[in-house]
């Protein structure tokens, strides 16, 4: 047995790559009933990296490598490209999905390869005394919740007693995340939540619909992802469900999810974690990557809203990769290095104005207690007729007082189910 | 000049009846056993174990159940996936409730009560035929994924009905989990594929495989000569079923690690095992084994020609894929309807007189 293993090592080792430049390998999905918000994330994290390489000469002088791979959201296809991309000294990945994130936690804490799900996932990953390798900065689900159920609190004067709220949600590990928060917040504002589940993926809405206008909420909360979302507004429409009463996550307002239903959309509002105004770093990636002929897309999507979470992903990832080569004093970096990065990442504002993107995200910083940043989301509306989102509001703070033990529970339950010791001293 | 039978004498019907009566055959298998077991562990990498040869060896055995089911018993089952599942989540909770069971027994557990499970929704089979059967069937696949779904205490309430597989060892060596080694999660399912192809083959040409075959060919005259149909339709439910759960216990706890019920086990992937066994050919082993190999292996190798090898957009080779993935299923069934088993057989012919053919 020693014999084999040895071997195996053997081979691994000799299998291993020579860095010659940073690997961000990116698990996109183009195809499929998600394609349409997967494309434009896809878009925006590799044209930024381009930006990088095209406008800077790479990051910290080496130059960075995108190796795409197509997994059409499906977790099968997803290990297959985790297995195919990791021996090329992949330094970060983020799947954009969060069924293969539940698949790849276990296997990038042995790997010792950083993964970040920013805004998706598993929430309790935030405690990085438990979860070493996973990071969900800027914000998660449960803050998502947090933030929705204070804006409306706001919008009735601070008071939620007395109504009801519905969750329209995914039947998937993405769209139950939020339900334990929303109840314990339910208990906490005194508001009625009824929770209404949409099978993947999600063309079929009508006795969904049929249930809300019977059951006439007053809001309606919807974590929906893919084809879901256009479906979920036309039947909003159809039953005139009022549209500033309908709030989706962020993962569940960009324009293609809108744009179907026409002016009834209009009014419709959901969460983001980062605010969406035309960048001056859009006019760089416009100029420096897409007339270059070097855009992933057709670039068609620059500016839109997943585009710009995908560039901020990327921007992210790029920042943690500075400042890991800060920490370790060489360029060439690698997936523990870059963890250590990603651990010590600070977003100040002047940062964020010098990257070309000012006010796009709230400031934060990560620890090894705190691997989910601050977790600030804010409101925004779609305006049928400019065919815009405005923002509503500035970033909400979530509250920390539901999340925190949820999280702690969550992530220890986790720990004694898999035997690690939490721990922020290694 | 291969596969000739000339100057190999049976002298006992022992040895007229084995698996593989011509010499030549008999020595290819024990060849290939001998690499699969002997060599490919050394070799095999993290890519190759868990991108393709697991899938191949854990699909290979769903085929393989249904084929019993569909092949061999002639009752059309689009369940597949909702029995994969409960062989999943029974895998989950064994492993859950008895962390000392090993997991060897769990598998083979799990098994044992998506038997159960698919003998009570065999029942109906008695007295509904053919498409309506498959009807009933696909109730059983949608029942069965709504309840996973529904009911927390599957999934041990946690926050988003995701089930993981803790780590698990066999003779000290990790097949679950993440610390898993390549060479031992494969040698774990290879292991549990060619004990379920042996006792597949073997339950097939005995007594009871010929009661469902004789069930298959026309239920009335089966009826008439003797065949009890409750108990042939109600063993071959029983049989398949326990095949597919330790399939679908190996595709949670050693494949995946980590499933969502509605994703993993949904509608499509009845279909897909319904295809593999239709493709590979019904009513054969080695027919499962290339329908499984067909549909696994075929779209991985595409990927890598086409975005690997030709350097193509992703997105475009994707779609790609289904084209030719779809073209060569309908290629294939034109060519030899009878699946690639049958294919297979032809070929033999040939090479037996190849090359003079007259």
């Amino acid at each position: 047995m020693k014999k084999v293993t040895t071997l195996a090592l053997g081979a691994a080792l000799a299998a291993g790559p020579a860095f010659a430049d940073l690997v961000f390998p990116d698990l996109s999905y183009r195809t499929g009933p998600y394609a349409a918000g997967g494309i434009p994330f896809s878009d925006g994290y590799q044209d930024y990296f381009s930006l990088v390489n095209a406008r800077d000469g790479g990051i910290g002088g080496v130059m960075a490598r995108v190796i795409e791979c197509e997994t059409a959201y499906n977790t099968e296809k997803g290990v297959e490209c985790y297995e195919a991309t990791k021996g090329e000294g992949a330094l970060v990945y983020q799947p954009l999905s969060t069924g293969i994130t539940y698949q790849l936690i276990p296997k990038v804490q042995a790997d010792g390869i950083p993964l970040h799900t920013m805004g998706y996932g598993r929430t309790s990953a935030a405690n990085g005394a438990v979860f070493s390798n996973v990071f969900n900065y800027p914000a998660n689900y449960w803050d998502a919740a947090s933030v929705a159920i204070s804006y409306l609190s706001d919008e009735n004067g601070g008071d939620l007693t007395g109504k009801k709220i519905t969750l329209l949600y995914h039947n998937s590990a993405y769209g139950k995340e939020p339900i334990r928060t929303l109840e314990e917040l339910a208990a906490k504002h005194g508001y009625e939540l009824t929770t209404i589940a949409v099978d993947h993926p999600g063309q079929e809405q009508g006795s969904q619909w049929l249930r809300i206008r019977r059951e006439r909420p007053d809001y309606v909360i919807m974590w929906g992802w893919g084809v879901m979302n256009q479906v979920a507004i036309q039947e909003a429409a159809n039953i005139r469900f009022p549209m500033e009463n309908f709030i989706g996550n962020w993962w569940a307002g960009a324009e293609h999810d809108v744009t179907p239903a026409g002016d009834a959309a209009n009014g419709y509002k959901s969460l983001n974690m980062n605010k969406v105004v035309d960048y001056p770093v859009f006019a760089e990636i416009r100029s420096l990557v897409a007339d270059a002929g070097n855009a992933a897309g057709d670039g068609s999507n620059i500016g839109s809203v997943l585009y710009t979470r995908g560039m901020y992903a990327a921007m992210l990832a790029v920042e943690a990769a500075k400042t890991a080569q800060e920490i370790h004093g060489v360029a060439d970096i690698d997936a523990s290095m870059m963890r250590d990065g990603m651990e010590a990442l600070e977003m100040t504002a002047a940062k964020m104005e010098a990257l070309g993107v000012p006010g796009i995200g709230p400031e934060f910083s990560v620890s090894c207690e705190n691997h989910g940043g601050s977790g600030l989301g804010l409101v925004q509306q779609w305006d049928a007729t400019a065919k815009v989102w405005n923002p509503l509001t500035d970033f909400i703070e979530p509250d920390n007082e539901i999340i925190d033990p949820l999280i702690k529970a969550d992530s220890e339950a986790f720990a004694a189910e898999n035997g690690i010791t939490p721990s922020c001293d290694g | 000049m291969f596969y000739r039978e000339a100057g190999d004498f049976k002298s006992s019907y022992r040895s007229d009846s084995q698996t593989f009566p011509i010499a030549f055959d008999r020595y290819r298998y024990y060849a290939l056993l001998v690499f699969a077991i002997g060599v490919v562990p050394f070799i095999v990498d993290d890519y190759w174990a868990n991108a393709v040869l697991l899938p191949f060896l854990i699909w290979s055995i769903a085929a393989i159940g249904l084929n019993i089911l569909t092949g061999y018993c002639g009752q059309v089952s689009l369940g597949t996936g909702g029995f994969m599942a409960v062989g999943a989540f029974a895998c989950y909770k064994l492993m859950t409730a008895f962390p000392g069971l090993n997991i060897v027994f769990v598998v083979l557990l799990s098994g044992g009560v998506t038997a159960g499970v698919g003998v009570l929704f065999g029942l109906p089979s008695l007295r509904i035929k053919g498409f309506y059967l498959a009807v009933a069937t696909l109730a059983a696949q949608f029942f069965l994924v709504w309840l996973f779904n529904r009911v927390p205490w599957f999934y041990n309430y946690s926050a988003s009905g995701q089930i993981s597989a803790p780590e698990r060892t066999v003779f000290g060596a990790a097949v679950t989990g993440a610390n898993a080694q390549a060479w031992a999660s494969y040698l774990f399912c290879l292991t549990f594929l060619i004990a379920v192809a042996w006792l597949a083959r073997n339950l097939t040409r005995g007594a009871v495989g010929r009661s469902w075959m004789a069930i298959r060919d026309m239920d009335i005259a089966a009826e008439i000569i003797g065949v009890n149909p409750l108990r042939a339709k109600l063993t071959a439910f029983a049989a398949s079923s326990f095949l597919v759960g330790i399939a679908g216990a190996l595709f949670f706890s050693v494949y995946l690690g980590a499933v969502e019920v509605g994703e993993a086990f949904g509608i499509n992937k009845s279909f897909l095992v319904l295809f593999m066994v239709i493709i590979g050919g019904l009513g054969s082993i080695f027919g499962s084994l290339a329908g499984a190999a067909f549909m696994v292996l075929l779209p991985v190798f595409l990927k890598n020609v086409l975005v690997g090898g030709l350097g193509w957009d992703t997105a475009l080779a994707a779609h790609f894929e289904l084209v030719l993935v779809g073209g060569l299923i309908i290629f294939f069934l034109i060519v030899e309807p009878h699946g690639l088993a049958r294919l297979w057989e032809l070929t033999k012919e040939k090479l037996r007189l190849w090359p003079f053919p007259h």
